[in-house]
């Protein structure tokens, strides 16, 4: 546990170290912000209460999400480029010697990379966000320990989708073609795009049980108050929390299959 | 790329190349056309991967619209404007970018070049740097976001309910070409940029992308403040904002008269004045990380 403790650490002082990028990563998160939030004006203006959300709402989910990408690597980014590319040049095999499991050891680098994130490129979006709109962000305490906890679940859904892209790096050597699919993917299916409740009829049904919804749709609902009860809190958390063990262990059995593959050549 | 190197001596001081200035753009273009075809030729050795990245391009352009396309099932207009109006917009933003980032879609790597020191190779060689930069990693699947942006134009032109005249006929491709060009020069702009700062890629692609994002939608439903910011101090309204209104036979929401709308290629030509002072700028204050 100390160990992953380190890793995790670890993580996170390696991104702290890019100040300038950080600070375009603010700017960046903050225009697009903007932007979305004038075009939800408009259509929340057109239709109010659209997906069960008023306009405050509508617009809370814009700046949160605007906070939230980097942590989720929603957009791109995270680690699965760099294990593609160790399983490439073989560096892998250092790795598996690590008296280390290779899955966690990834998850505590990538939960310690999320944590940077949302602390440096959260909060200062979200704050001019809150400071330019009205939003409806909750002043209970308790709503705001549950939507973290739900936060970190969709962290770790997302962390073990993307550990399955880096493992196809032993079978496919080549992973951007991968990657810029399932980037496609997660841009739509998490809610980025456009709110997984505004999604219609059956495909909307659809869309919001899959893991992809984990990531960011789910921690907003939370946030916003549409799992009030404690009941309907459990079950959103639960759905994330049975996503996140289905898809780790879809991970645990890709990765035995991988390594089993792998051939060190010395040299 | 052998016998370009061979033609002349290396310069010796980065700055002080002496060639004559319309033959600096010849060799500029020469050069960035080697490069480009060396690009495209490693591109071409794996066929399959390239024509699932164009196709990958594409699809993510495609959801995006979709994402529009669902807004349309719940209301009828956006600001005023119906689904095929908003196509329009959408679809020639979209060719312009596309078309941008083809031609010089590297550019926000030079931050990147800065701090790892490679651009110090790019300053050795007998090609102008901008050449260098423009050409370098040139990704022709890039083609995929352009395509996507002429078939979402194609469909609005085909839905439009537009009486057209020769002028707003000609004025759509020239809005194509021209908002590329002012596209092109805020990535120029972007890049000398990150001289100063370093390595501030999303800087310029919150200006491109982000521009991208809020030039699909209408002006109607911006705050007055942001257009006239996007109008007179970064003009990305020029890129299809402006064009767009007049063939649509629409009013623009600063009352600007109806012939701005033909301005687009001189505003194209005006702002690569500034941004190529910014990248001459750029170029002169790097100093190498020298390790």
């Amino acid at each position: 546990m100390r160990l992953y403790l380190a890793v995790g650490a670890g993580g996170f002082r390696r991104y702290a170290t890019y100040g300038t990028a950080t600070a375009a990563g603010v700017f960046t998160n903050t225009v697009f912000g903007f932007i979305v939030a004038y075009t939800y004006i408009a259509l929340w203006d057109e239709r109010p209460g659209l997906g069960g959300y008023d306009q405050a709402q509508a617009l809370t989910f814009v700046w949160v999400s605007q906070s939230l990408l980097a942590a989720g690597a929603l957009i791109g980014g995270g680690f699965q480029e760099e294990l593609q590319e160790r399983v490439r040049t073989g560096d892998i095999a250092v790795d598996l010697y690590r008296p280390a499991d290779l899955q966690m050891w990834w998850l505590a680098a990538d939960l310690g990379r999320a944590a940077f994130q949302l602390a440096g490129r959260g909060v200062v979006p979200l704050a001019v966000g809150a400071l330019a709109f009205r939003l409806a962000l909750p002043a209970d305490p308790l709503r705001w320990l549950l939507f973290l906890v739900s936060v970190v679940l969709g962290l770790t859904v997302s962390f073990a989708l993307r550990y399955l892209l880096g493992l196809a790096a032993f079978w496919l050597m080549d992973g951007s073609g991968v990657n810029l699919m399932a980037n496609v993917v997660a841009i739509f299916f998490s809610g980025v795009l456009l709110p997984l409740t505004v999604f219609p009829g059956g495909f909307g049904e659809l869309v919001r049980s899959l893991p992809w919804s984990a990531m960011l749709q789910v921690p907003m609902d939370v946030l916003l108050g549409e799992h009030s009860g404690a009941g309907s809190a459990a079950g959103a958390l639960g759905f994330q929390g049975v996503w996140a063990c289905v898809l780790l262990g879809a991970g645990r059995l890709l990765q035995s299959a991988a390594t089993r593959k792998v051939v060190v050549q010395g040299g | 790329m052998a016998e370009a190197v061979l033609e002349r001596e290396p310069a010796r001081k980065f700055d002080v190349v002496e060639v004559p200035r319309r033959g600096r753009v010849r060799e500029g273009l020469r050069g960035y056309g080697l490069i480009v075809a060396m690009w495209i030729r490693s591109t071409m050795t794996y066929r399959t991967s390239f024509f699932l990245s164009v196709f990958g391009n594409a699809a993510i352009q495609m959801l995006d619209f979709i994402g529009i396309w669902i807004m349309f099932r719940h209301v009828d207009a956006l600001g005023g404007f119906s689904l095929p109006e908003i196509a329009l917009l959408y679809g020639s933003c979209s060719a312009s970018l596309g078309l941008a980032t083809l031609l010089l879609g590297n550019t926000d790597r030079v931050g990147v070049r800065v701090r790892d020191g490679s651009l110090d190779t790019m300053l050795v060689r007998p090609v102008p740097v901008l050449a260098q930069v423009a050409a370098d990693r040139f990704a022709l699947r890039r083609l995929g976001r352009i395509g996507q942006g002429l078939a979402v134009l194609g469909w609005a032109v085909s839905a439009l309910d537009v009486d057209w005249s020769v002028g707003k006929a000609l004025l759509v491709p020239v809005m194509i070409v021209a908002g590329a060009a002012i596209f092109a020069a805020v990535m120029v702009a972007g890049a000398a940029f990150q001289f100063v700062a370093g390595d501030a890629a999303e800087v310029q692609n919150s200006f491109t992308y982000g521009g991208n994002a809020m030039l699909q939608y209408p002006p109607t439903i911006f705050a007055q403040d942001l257009l006239r910011g996007v109008t007179f101090i970064v003009p990305l309204a020029f890129v299809n904002w402006l064009p767009a209104l007049y063939v649509l036979g629409r009013p623009d929401p600063l009352g600007l008269p109806g012939w701005v709308a033909f301005l687009s290629p001189l505003v194209a030509f005006v702002v690569f004045l500034p941004a190529s002072l910014a990248w001459r700028a750029g170029v002169r204050s790097y100093r190498s990380t020298g390790s």
